[in-house]
């Protein structure tokens, strides 16, 4: 088992691989359910992009999903985070809270995969909610299947990446399978969780109009879906790929032009979406 | 005052005063109360607001070409023979028929005046570094017959002083140059008149007959004589322009030309580094508020009024040496105006001519002059401070202050001189200071007082770290020992300074528009407070182990431990304690030592550029930092070590506390122009918000940029393409093209955040 240590007070754009050698791999760790310590890659305190008002953002590791175009390459595994306790990441979220209760902002947990290390998320986002913070995860949803609705219950909002609407799009950029990530979205509806979704668009890989349009049909009659978030490839985490040595497929990837842009977020509004 | 003469008085200026609510500011001098009794708080938008005149774009236009020469060729003109003063320059005039406020330093605008009361070698070496000839009369006279301030502090100073300034452990001092940071109240002219306000001054004059000759005694009545003549020369400058100012301004024009006449003679009269103007605009905004309710102004007229005063602030110069361009560069002189706060009764002082001030920005475009200073306080009206954060996103011109902090210490007329200053206007006055390199002085610490530069010994014999690693509690006890003797030094310093500096080269005018009975304070500073911070937690939490040079000296640090130190600027309490600690500590040496005049110790956190000097002077810090690279300026946390967002950032530096610190406490801020969902309504809303926030929380300024590196980087390469481009830098603004290259790449190198 690892040894406790600060919360690192570096960047989330600094890469930081394998500080914590001891740890599981992502795949076959076992959350104990009560989630009293876990592995944090970073966090930020400025964010206006990953839900309403300013946000904390949480950068936590762990991912199953392997993204061609990942820009936090150095958050896929456990070990790639600093081990830190829960009471620690509340403590240091205490240090914003009356800032971010101001501002209208809160908590969100990203990654990495926020729902890897399920019961430490959890006890964090209850710890934030304590406070008078609104929460938010983004997530890939891909262990949807996974979380109880209590989990769910200290969720104000949830990010969901819905990469692809064709199975084999999704599994050549992420490695897995796109159904459980639908699964979750449904689920999402059914309770009336307000979701924003997010789709990465990334030129040469999930650009195709039929991609796109799929994905808009299948969002398009959930009602508890309060945006649809276009989000532009950028090559910020090429850097990342290159340090670890591993094989990136997108040196050459422009980020998609302005027009590209317009045109996937009209085939969203086109859906009747309300998209951004 | 005598009563007989106050009704005389009172019954003359009649119709100069004609609507204006009496008080107390009629019985004496009292600018507040007329201020508070007559002021009308606007609480509406910029709407109203009107574009240039064609007066205003023909004076505009008949300037730009100085500024593109001055561009291309630095000092454009110096007048080598006649060492300014009131009188000493004939009338001169841009385009004497659209200029509605007249008035230049010497006969021809962008010609420089000479100021050899403060230093002889400082005046010759700005003429030879400016391409010109130095004058053998003026040679002689300063040399023969008359002795400067700069000759009377060197003849002072200890060695151990004269050590220090070598070593740049202090540096900056005012030693060979106007001091500056004082504002002589230049409203009371156009209130008063300067009969009325030599009237008060004959009076306080004659109270201290009396009183038994002491030194201070004597020297109030040889500066009130002082005072005296300068108000007198001020009447002649302005009568030999075609106004009689000795009378009450009567009417909006006439107010703006009577403050500016008098802000004109203190800059004719004295080249302090900081020649800040005070707090006009509410106050000029009641003349204007009268003529347009007596039908003889409209808002077009107003605002080129506003405009052309302006323009005459922009074109202020004084002739300095390559030496105090390094510490003080792109040309500033701090004509420091301040707009908004809060009355003492809870009324905004936002009125129609704060806007208008603004404006100025978008009908001459971005400039760094005048520092525009908003007094920022919580309770201003949304709409004035939705305004400000727009125009600081359009111009990045703006600082901010925080008025809620500041207003139960000074009251509500006080002014910004310099940065970070406050002073009641009329009331108080400072000793300037400059700062001493506090990362150096821990370095001596661990070196028993040796320069880690040169090997001197340059503060006393003390032990040096022995060991291969740093204890925290040896060289805190090591360093505590060292600040004890810097700050001695200091005010020893500084006494001698402005002993001489009162003695020959005295601000005669400035001082006159000051109450004879004034609170004087004495300003010390401190540059590389994140650099010690972070040292000391380095040593705290890491495990730093030194390396020694052949001689033994202590020429580097390594971390041989594996957990990384936290660093200021992250809202991390382990290094945000010691940082204010620090700043309470010095604070509290510094003031176990008496000053010249009995003045207030006071401290600033502030750098100006000097954070690239004083870093070039430094060697390796326990912290990381190289040899050679430049302090944070100001408060900032070093160059992207504020990496959690500007939240944690500004929050660290809202600690440090401001009791311990009433000289200011300089924040820059930069961040990248928003590029993500929100639109300009929402931005302006959210920072408006932040803003609110950072204030609430205790920070005192704001320093923002809102730019992005490209931009920098684009106009290092052409800068003919960006000529009004405009940065903040601490505690002031300025051209980003006429900053040298080393410090535009400090500017660059600095933490751009992407979002606020």
């Amino acid at each position: 088992m690892s040894t406790v240590q600060p919360l690192e007070s570096g960047s989330r754009y600094d890469l930081r691989a394998g500080v914590s050698p001891d740890a599981p791999d992502e795949d076959k760790f076992k959350d104990d359910g009560k989630g009293a310590f876990g592995y944090c890659h970073s966090y930020e305190s400025s964010s206006r992009y990953d839900g309403p008002g300013l946000r904390v953002v949480l950068f936590v590791s762990g991912c199953l999903l392997r993204c061609t175009y990942c820009h936090n390459p150095d958050t896929w595994h456990l070990k790639d985070g600093t081990y830190v306790s829960a009471e620690q990441v509340l403590k240091r979220l205490g240090d914003f809270a009356p800032s971010l209760r101001s501002l209208g902002g809160g908590l969100t947990i990203s990654g990495g995969e926020a729902m890897v290390q399920m019961a430490f998320t959890k006890r964090i986002l209850a710890g934030a909610k304590q406070m008078g913070l609104h929460t938010a995860i983004e997530t890939s949803g891909f262990l949807g299947d996974r979380v109880d609705d209590d989990f769910l219950s200290v969720l104000d909002l949830v990010l969901l990446d819905i990469k692809s609407s064709n199975p084999d799009t999704y599994r050549n950029v992420t490695g897995r399978d796109l159904a459980p990530t639908l699964r979750f979205a449904e689920r999402l509806a059914s309770i009336g969780k307000p979701t924003w979704v997010r789709f990465t668009l990334v030129p040469g890989a999930t650009d195709d109009p039929a991609n796109v349009e799929g994905i808009a049909k299948f969002v398009a009659p959930m009602k508890n879906v309060e945006w649809v978030e276009v989000q532009p490839f950028h090559q910020m985490g090429e850097f990342k790929w290159k340090a670890i040595g591993l094989d990136y497929k997108h040196y050459d990837t422009q980020p998609p032009s302005r027009e590209l842009i317009n045109r996937v977020i009209g085939q969203f509004r086109d859906a009747g979406c309300n998209a951004r | 005052m005598n009563p007989t003469a106050a009704l005389r008085k009172e019954s003359a200026a009649g119709d100069c005063w004609r609507g204006f609510q009496p008080g107390d500011w009629t019985k004496s001098i009292n600018v507040r109360d007329f201020i508070v009794k007559n002021v009308a708080p606007y609480t509406g938008d910029e709407k109203f607001l009107a574009p240039a005149s064609q007066r205003t774009k023909a004076v505009w236009a008949k300037l730009q070409p100085y500024f593109a020469e001055e561009r291309k060729k630095g000092v454009l003109a110096v007048d080598v023979k006649n060492p300014s003063n009131l009188l000493a320059h004939a009338p001169g005039f841009i385009d004497k028929d659209n200029e509605v406020v007249v008035g230049l330093q010497t006969d021809q605008p962008f010609k420089r005046a000479i100021f050899p009361y403060g230093g002889l070698r400082m005046v010759e070496s700005g003429i030879k570094a400016a391409g010109f000839e130095a004058d053998a009369a003026v040679h002689e006279a300063f040399t023969k017959y008359r002795k400067s301030h700069n000759d009377g502090v060197f003849d002072a100073y200890t060695p151990e002083i004269m050590n220090c300034r070598r070593s740049g452990i202090i540096t900056g001092l005012p030693d060979a140059y106007g001091r500056g940071r004082i504002i002589g109240d230049y409203r009371r002219v156009a209130l008063y008149g300067t009969d009325r306000l030599l009237e008060v001054k004959k009076e306080e004059r004659a109270q201290i007959d009396d009183m038994w000759p002491n030194d201070e005694i004597i020297r109030q009545r040889e500066e009130l004589a002082e005072q005296m003549r300068a108000l007198k020369d001020l009447a002649e400058m302005a009568k030999r322009y075609g106004f009689d100012i000795t009378q009450p301004a009567t009417n909006a024009r006439e107010a703006f030309q009577w403050t500016y006449f008098a802000y004109l003679g203190a800059i004719k009269e004295a080249n302090g580094a900081a020649m800040s103007i005070g707090r006009i605009s509410s106050f000029l905004d009641i003349y204007i508020e009268r003529d347009l309710k007596e039908g003889k102004l409209d808002e077009a007229g107003a605002q080129e009024l506003w405009d052309q005063l302006v323009q005459k602030l922009r074109i202020v110069r004084f002739l300095r040496t390559p030496d105090y361009d390094a510490l003080f560069s792109g040309d500033p002189y701090w004509a420091t105006e301040c707009v908004g706060g809060m009355d003492l009764d809870g009324r905004a002082l936002v009125t129609r001519s704060s806007y208008r001030m603004l404006h100025t920005l978008y009908n001459l475009g971005p400039a760094p002059e005048p520092n525009i200073t908003v007094l920022w306080s919580t309770h201003m009206p949304a709409p004035f401070k939705r305004y400000c954060v727009k125009v600081s996103k359009d111009t990045s011109s703006l600082q901010y202050e925080n008025d809620d902090l500041m207003r139960p210490f000074w009251g509500d007329d006080y002014a910004i001189a310099c940065c970070v200053s406050a002073m009641r206007l009329g009331k108080q006055m400072q000793f300037f200071g400059a700062r001493v390199n506090l990362a150096k002085a821990l370095l001596y610490a661990i070196n028993g007082g040796r320069d880690e530069v040169s090997g001197d010994q340059v503060s006393p014999k003390t032990m040096p770290v022995t060991g291969d690693f740093l204890d925290y509690d040896d060289v805190r006890a090591k360093f505590d020992t060292v600040m004890e003797w810097l700050a001695r030094t200091y005010v020893h310093a500084m006494n001698c300074i402005h002993y001489m500096h009162d003695k020959y080269f005295y601000e005669r005018l400035e001082m006159a528009l000051h109450d004879r009975d004034i609170l004087r304070t004495m300003a010390f500073g401190i540059a590389g407070l994140s650099v010690v911070a972070d040292s000391l937690a380095a040593i705290k939490y890491g495990k730093i182990k030194v390396v020694r040079d052949a001689t033994g000296l202590i020429v580097d640090y390594k971390n041989e431990g594996n957990a990384s130190t936290p660093q200021f600027g992250n809202n991390d309490d382990r290094v945000d304690q010691i940082a204010s600690e620090l700043v309470t500590t010095f604070m509290e040496k510094i003031r176990k030592h008496p000053t010249y005049r009995n003045a207030t110790h006071t401290q600033s956190v502030l750098t100006i550029t000097s954070n690239v000097v004083y870093g070039k002077a430094t060697g390796n810090t326990p912290d990381g930092r190289r040899k050679g690279e430049p302090f944070g300026p100001g408060a900032n946390p070093m160059h992207g070590r504020d990496s959690h967002g500007w939240l944690a950032s500004c929050l660290s530096v809202a600690k440090l506390p401001y009791k311990d610190s009433l000289d200011g406490i300089s924040y820059t801020v930069s961040v990248a122009p928003q590029k993500a969902h929100l639109s300009e309504t929402q931005l302006v809303e959210e920072a408006t918000k932040a803003f609110d926030l950072y204030f609430s929380r205790g920070g005192f300024h704001m320093n923002l940029n809102v730019i992005d590196k490209e931009t920098l980087e684009d106009a290092m390469k052409n800068p003919d393409k960006y000529p009004q481009l405009t940065i903040r830098v601490s505690g002031y603004a300025v051209n980003f093209v006429r900053l040298t290259p080393e410090q535009q790449r400090d500017v660059i190198s600095r933490t751009f955040h992407g979002q606020i």
